[in-house]
């Protein structure tokens, strides 16, 4: 939306966005077909929307359905336009704003989970000190030589952020994350 | 292939054996079409031989795929059924681009088959390959690659069913040139639909009892109509005409949505937007109740969006939920068929509310105001014509006849718009959103194959004609009699307005030197060239084309300088127009202040 700030130097009408961004989790179903994924991507790019993260697997192999969860900044006015865009894609199902649907039911946002592999190289104390952590962290070793450990963690984004970061100077060497993985609280279904 | 062909699987399920070729034909026959517009290619000779072998299906070749797209969008439009082109990989799908846009932002059911190279080819670079589907994603309503011939039937049907239903729109089915050759089962229409597809047709219903209420305390009503109306079919129409007699509204229109209500209406405002008329734009800002049906607040219509309709409150009837609060935030968001909601809304009006026509006087008295100051009046001329007085002339002598009109874009277009009285809903064919020049004359001749005996002109501006001119000579290989008429400035009219409006009249690159001679060009093409140059000499002359059976090229020379007005200027608001009495070259080179210049 920035981008409309600009004077274009042509024939349009421009406007000031005076509205402030929020963050919102989606969860998109759609048909898992060639392609889908690319007009999800294609109209977010198209209109100027943000993608902060994106993470798609095949959830439901009989009816080859696919669970797209997307983490998107926004106005309310461009969230709102996000979700009956990627609606309007022929073979979405369903698309459901997670964090929303939090609110509405009483809670302050959706479970959000991410996996990171994170591989840390050294020796003597940082070695000590990076195993030390991950323990706190309760990330696990699942590779590893005398010189290197590849953690498994798993968690909300800040607890992944904070692991990352008190890595850095262990040894830090590859980065590995999902992406965030959502859905809500209690018994209901999406 | 044909009909009387030995089916050897199951004839009463209509399921068949046959090629992927013969499956196209198939399926074009069972879902109704009568005539493609399309080009031949390597990657489609497959189809191409099999409709050498038929005659159910009419095949119109044109001279350039862009072509083919705007003839099937002429015809779909005028017809109301999906248009339908055919053309080869690579260089003949991204021709068909421009087109596929140009559907998408109005709206219109066009299905694009496009040939591909052979699937083993695919992603080798091969002759003619590009990434068809991935080059029209954006600017389809929904694409397929079809890898499989026993997809394809299925693949087909579904095309088109969504290129017609809900928002109609483009779809492109790719197919490559072996599964044209290979054999398959083929499915008759609709035996599975997809389950995630399903746009809303009914309105709801509460919504709409509250916006009948609304509608019958307001005071100062307009209606604002969009292509939407005409979509739903000529049904909507006639309730949208229901409706404004049974209220009393007054009634102003979008570029697309004209024809939907009589421009011959007594409550008709005229067009509304950056080139509409005073009294509908000043209604529109002025009003306390807004019904906006089958239209999408685009910026041509708002102006400056702060300032649009500051008071009003808004009712949206639109069937892509998209289009709600996009542009303009509405008070009642009615998601359906504008057809549909129609009818409710007339039912409910008759049962519920009446018409306190006495309560809309006052507001009718503004309005006559408004009317009064005849924005659409221009400086008649008795030595040049002027291009306004060309279209009225145009329609005078047209308007009895069976008249369907398409356009280029630009200052031509506004002025048809402006001049040219649509009555009835499904006879005005322009480029609304895209503004695509070289729009209008193949689009013509898809709307003469639909309706062979009519009179279909094109208003065309001589910039603009020139982009798709080689579709001449299909016209004149198909025997349709479209009329080119071109109101002839020598100039990108519109370009040139806008350089003396915000670029202090430096005429960067907007002249055309060098223009072909018309009369000579439609004469090279074997059909009639007719040249005029004086107001005295018009009606002779048009009559003189209306009266030749074959087609023809009109070179109506108008006053070069002509601005198109009353007019909204960059950054202001619907009741800051520029009229035409007021727009001295002073005030023409005032009009866009500094703030303004940036603006837009």
């Amino acid at each position: 939306m920035n981008a409309q700030l600009k004077p274009t130097g042509s024939a349009y009408f421009i406007t000031k966005e005076t509205e402030t961004d929020e963050k919102r989790t989606l969860a998109v179903l759609v048909d898992n077909e060639p392609g889908v994924l690319a007009r999800v991507i294609g109209l977010f790019s198209g209109r100027g929307y943000n993608i902060d993260s994106l993470t798609v697997s095949e959830t439901e192999h009989e009816r080859h359905l696919s669970r797209i969860t997307i983490v998107t900044r926004g106005t309310p006015h461009v969230l709102e336009q996000i979700k009956h865009q990627l609606e309007r894609i022929v073979p979405v199902h369903r698309v459901v704003d997670l964090t929303s649907t939090a609110y509405e039911r009483g809670h302050d946002r959706p479970l959000e989970r991410e996996l990171a592999m994170v591989k840390v190289s050294g020796k003597g104390d940082d070695r000590v000190e990076a195993l030390r952590l991950a323990d706190a962290f309760r990330a696990q070793v699942i590779d590893a030589n005398t010189e290197h450990f590849i953690f498994e963690i798993t968690g909300r984004v800040s607890k992944i952020e904070q692991f990352i970061s008190i890595m850095k100077p262990l040894g830090l060497v590859e980065v590995c994350r999902t992406g965030v993985a959502a859905m809500n609280r209690g018994p209901e279904g999406m | 292939m044909n009909a009387q062909a030995p089916a050897p699987l199951g004839q009463e399920t209509g399921m068949q054996e046959m090629t992927g070729a013969e499956m196209v034909v198939q399926a074009l026959r069972d879902n109704g079409v009568k005539h493609i517009f399309g080009y031949p290619g390597g990657a489609v000779l497959p189809i191409y031989d099999e409709l050498f072998q038929q005659e159910e299906v009419q095949h119109i070749l044109v001279r350039h795929e862009q072509g083919a797209g705007h003839a099937a969008e002429g015809y779909a439009r005028s017809t109301g059924k999906a248009g339908v082109m055919l053309v080869t990989s690579g260089p003949g799908a991204t021709n068909a681009v421009t087109a596929l846009q140009d559907a998408l932002m109005d709206s219109i059911p066009l299905v694009c088959i496009t040939g591909q190279v052979p699937t083993t080819l695919i992603g080798s670079d091969a002759f003619q390959e590009c990434d068809t589907v991935g080059i029209t994603r954006p600017c389809t309503k929904h694409n397929w690659l079809v890898r499989d011939v026993n997809q394809l039937a299925a693949v087909l049907h579904e095309a088109f069913h969504v290129a017609q239903t809900g928002r109609p729109g483009p779809v492109v089915v790719d197919i490559p040139k072996d599964v044209q050759f290979a054999k398959g089962t083929y499915t008759p229409p609709q035996t599975a639909p997809r389950t995630s597809y399903n746009p809303r047709i009914e309105g709801d219903q509460d919504k709409i009892k509250e916006a009948i209420a609304l509608m019958a305390a307001a005071r100062r009503p307009v209606i604002y109509s969009g292509g939407g109306v005409v979509n739903a079919g000529p049904e909507a129409s006639h309730l949208l005409r229901e409706l404004v007699d049974l209220t009393g509204f007054p009634i102003t229109s979008t570029l697309m949505g004209l024809g939907a209500y009589p421009a011959s209406g007594k409550n008709w405002l005229g067009m509304l937007g950056m080139h509409g008329t005073f009294e509908a734009n000043m209604a529109m800002h002025d009003c306390d109740v807004m019904v906006c049906i089958g239209a999408r607040f685009d910026d041509r219509i708002t102006g400056r969006i702060d300032a649009f309709s500051p008071d009003s409150k808004k009712i949206h009837i639109d069937i892509d939920p998209s289009s709600i609060n996009k542009n303009v935030h509405v008070d009642i968001p009615i998601i359906g068929d504008a057809g549909r909601v129609l009818e409710d809304m007339v039912r409910l009006w008759r049962a519920s509310a009446h018409a306190d026509k006495a309560a809309l006087k006052p507001w009718w008295g503004e309005i006559a105001k408004w009317r009064a100051r005849d924005s659409l009046a221009y400086k008649p001329n008795n030595d040049v014509i002027m291009p306004q007085y060309a279209v009225q002339r145009l329609y005078e002598l047209t308007k009895d006849r069976d008249v369907y009109i398409t356009t280029e874009v630009g200052q031509h277009q506004m002025w048809a718009a402006q001049h040219f009285g649509f009555e009835k809903p499904n006879r005005w064919m322009t480029s609304g959103g895209l503004g695509t020049m070289g729009y209008g004359l193949p689009a013509a001749l898809g709307v003469q194959i639909a309706h062979p005996d009519a009179l279909v002109i094109d208003i065309a501006g001589d910039a603009s004609v020139l982009m798709t001119m080689q579709e001449m000579s299909s016209a004149v290989q198909h025997r349709a009699p479209i009329k080119i008429f071109i109101l002839n400035n020598q100039y990108m009219g519109m370009v040139r307005q806008w350089q003396q409006l915000l670029h202090g009249n430096r005429l960067s690159h907007s002249y055309t030197e060098a223009l072909p001679d018309f009369v000579k060009l439609a004469e090279a093409y074997g059909c009639k060239g007719i040249r005029c140059e004086k107001p005295g000499d018009l009606d002779g002359a048009i009559k003189e084309m209306i009266e030749t059976d074959q087609p023809v090229i009109f070179d109506c020379r108008v006053a070069n300088l002509a601005n198109c007005f009353p007019m909204i200027p960059s950054g202001k608001a619907h009741n800051e127009m520029l009229l035409p009495d007021e727009a001295t070259d002073e005030a023409v080179a005032n009009a866009i202040d500094a703030k303004g210049r940036a603006l837009v």
